[in-house]
């Protein structure tokens, strides 16, 4: 987000450097029931990002000490594989994974009915394979998928999108140029049956009329990608699968 | 769920889903009431049991309740009783003032060893979901013959049938005896054809329960045929 003012992001026409216009989504592909192990799972394909989600539970919290006696604790476990970007990333949990597993789980702890599991744990994998510009969004609508898939009770699914802004333009849906050389991100993890924010950071600067809008392209998407979440769901289980 | 349908036909519902043709009805399992109406919170199938609106779901985790057959797996022993892998978030407990035999204390792990599976019943469920087994009753016992196999417990309800009329299908092609505990276990014994006969029809009912047509896969099943 550095904000490098002699990177071109925007055409002369208006549109991006990847051909969609400024309130275009990438294309965004779901499957559910990907991992048989596990007791639900997703798998999200976002532009070039690539997503596979596993969630286990509730099961009983380990070790002790964590385990609350009202309600279950959302563990989230958010890991990069060493292939995902062009340069090898190092395996292991690194600062940055461990902020996106806390706000990942800290956002599922508002939607998800963790009353009903006093002292128990739910485990979410999110494994990013491939990624290009907005994986803790992916990973947040994959989780999403993956805890409907294992039967877990929530308030609503949470749809993970991100608006930006390049060239003092709010745009849709950053892909990894319009990430690294544009002036602002703001992911947003949005319930769209409720209208409710469960998760929001903001990198860069946005007036508040630059915010405004690139919340209304997010919660425009939001919608867009809960129907496509929606339809991952009905075709597992409606669409004879097997 | 099947039998006690009224009204419209049961439809797929996913978590956060607005359920708003069904104002008048009271919310049950698997729904809360807001102002937008009804809404659903968890992936299943949406029934209305008389004038009660719920959720079955299509996966869940087995949730103890008191009473409930369970098979469970010696998971740990201590001195005065065993730990039971019943297949819920917990193991449940199983003292040894409550196994059929006379335990003295410390001998615990002579009666029954990390490893065996046991035939019980949840006595007590808490509602921090601890479970206390027994096994004394009718026909609980320390199961050490036939095979165990697994199945989703809301396929439960499939594998039982309409009065236990399915179950009873697989028990007269497999001949063999067969219980299901509501943990999801299934205990079958016989002889080794019969076995692997009940387990296809098991098989059948854990990948396909969810589609319309089983019955007739089942029947295919249990006649020898292609599925």
């Amino acid at each position: 987000m550095g904000g490098y003012g002699d990177v071109k992001l925007l055409n002369d026409d208006g549109s991006r450097l990847d051909g969609r216009s400024i309130d275009e989504s990438r294309p965004v592909e779901i499957k559910a029931g990907v991992i048989p192990a596990a007791d639900g799972s997703a798998w999200v394909r976002h532009g070039l990002n690539e997503v596979v989600c596993a969630v286990y539970g509730p099961m009983e919290a380990h070790p002790r000490k964590i385990q609350l006696q009202d309600q279950a604790v959302i563990d989230v476990r958010y890991n990069m594989a060493p292939f995902s970007t062009s340069d090898r990333i190092r395996p292991g949990f690194n600062r940055r994974s461990r902020e996106i597993s806390k706000v990942t789980a800290e956002a599922f702890a508002s939607t998800v009915m963790v009353e009903r599991y006093p002292r128990s744990k739910i485990r979410i994998e999110i494994e990013i394979l491939s990624a290009e510009a907005g994986t803790r969004c992916a990973g947040l609508t994959a989780a999403s998928v993956a805890l409907a898939d294992a039967g877990i009770p929530m308030r609503g699914m949470i749809v993970g999108v991100a608006s930006g802004k390049v060239e003092d333009t709010v745009v849709l849906d950053l892909d990894k140029a319009e990430d690294n050389y544009g002036q602002a991100d703001l992911p947003m993890g949005i319930m769209p049956t409720t209208g409710e924010i469960a998760f929001m950071q903001m990198d860069g600067d946005l007036s508040m009329e630059e915010l405004q809008q690139a919340m209304d392209y997010n919660f425009a998407a939001a919608a867009e990608m809960h129907d496509i979440m929606e339809a991952a769901l009905r075709a597992r289980y409606e669409g004879g699968d097997e | 769920m099947k039998g006690n349908q009224k009204g419209a036909e049961p439809r797929l519902v996913i978590p956060g889903e607005v359920i708003s043709d069904h104002a008048n009805l009271n919310p049950g399992c698997g729904i809360i009431k807001s102002t937008d109406g009804h809404i659903a919170t968890r992936l299943g199938t949406l029934n209305n049991n008389e004038g009660t609106l719920h959720v079955q779901p299509i996966n869940a985790t087995y949730m103890p309740r008191s009473g409930d057959l369970v098979i469970g797996y010696v998971e740990a022993v201590l001195s005065n009783l065993w730990f039971l892998d019943v297949a819920g978030p917990f193991n449940a407990l199983l003292p040894m003032s409550l196994a059929p035999w006379k335990v003295e204390f410390g001998d615990a792990r002579n009666h029954m060893d990390v490893g065996e599976a046991v035939l019980a019943r949840a006595q007590e469920v808490d509602e921090s979901h601890s479970v206390v087994c027994t096994m004394k009753g009718v026909g609980l016992r320390k199961i050490s013959e036939g095979r165990i196999v697994s199945i989703p417990v809301q396929q439960i309800p499939n594998l039982r049938g309409e009065n236990g009329a399915t179950i009873q299908s697989i028990k007269e092609a497999s001949d063999c005896r067969i219980i299901v505990a509501e943990n999801g276990r299934v205990w079958i014994d016989g002889d080794t054809a019969g076995i692997r006969m009940a387990v296809q029809a098991i098989n059948v009912i854990t990948m396909t329960g969810h589609r319309s047509g089983l019955e007739s896969r089942l029947t295919a099943c249990l006649a020898g045929g292609e599925v």
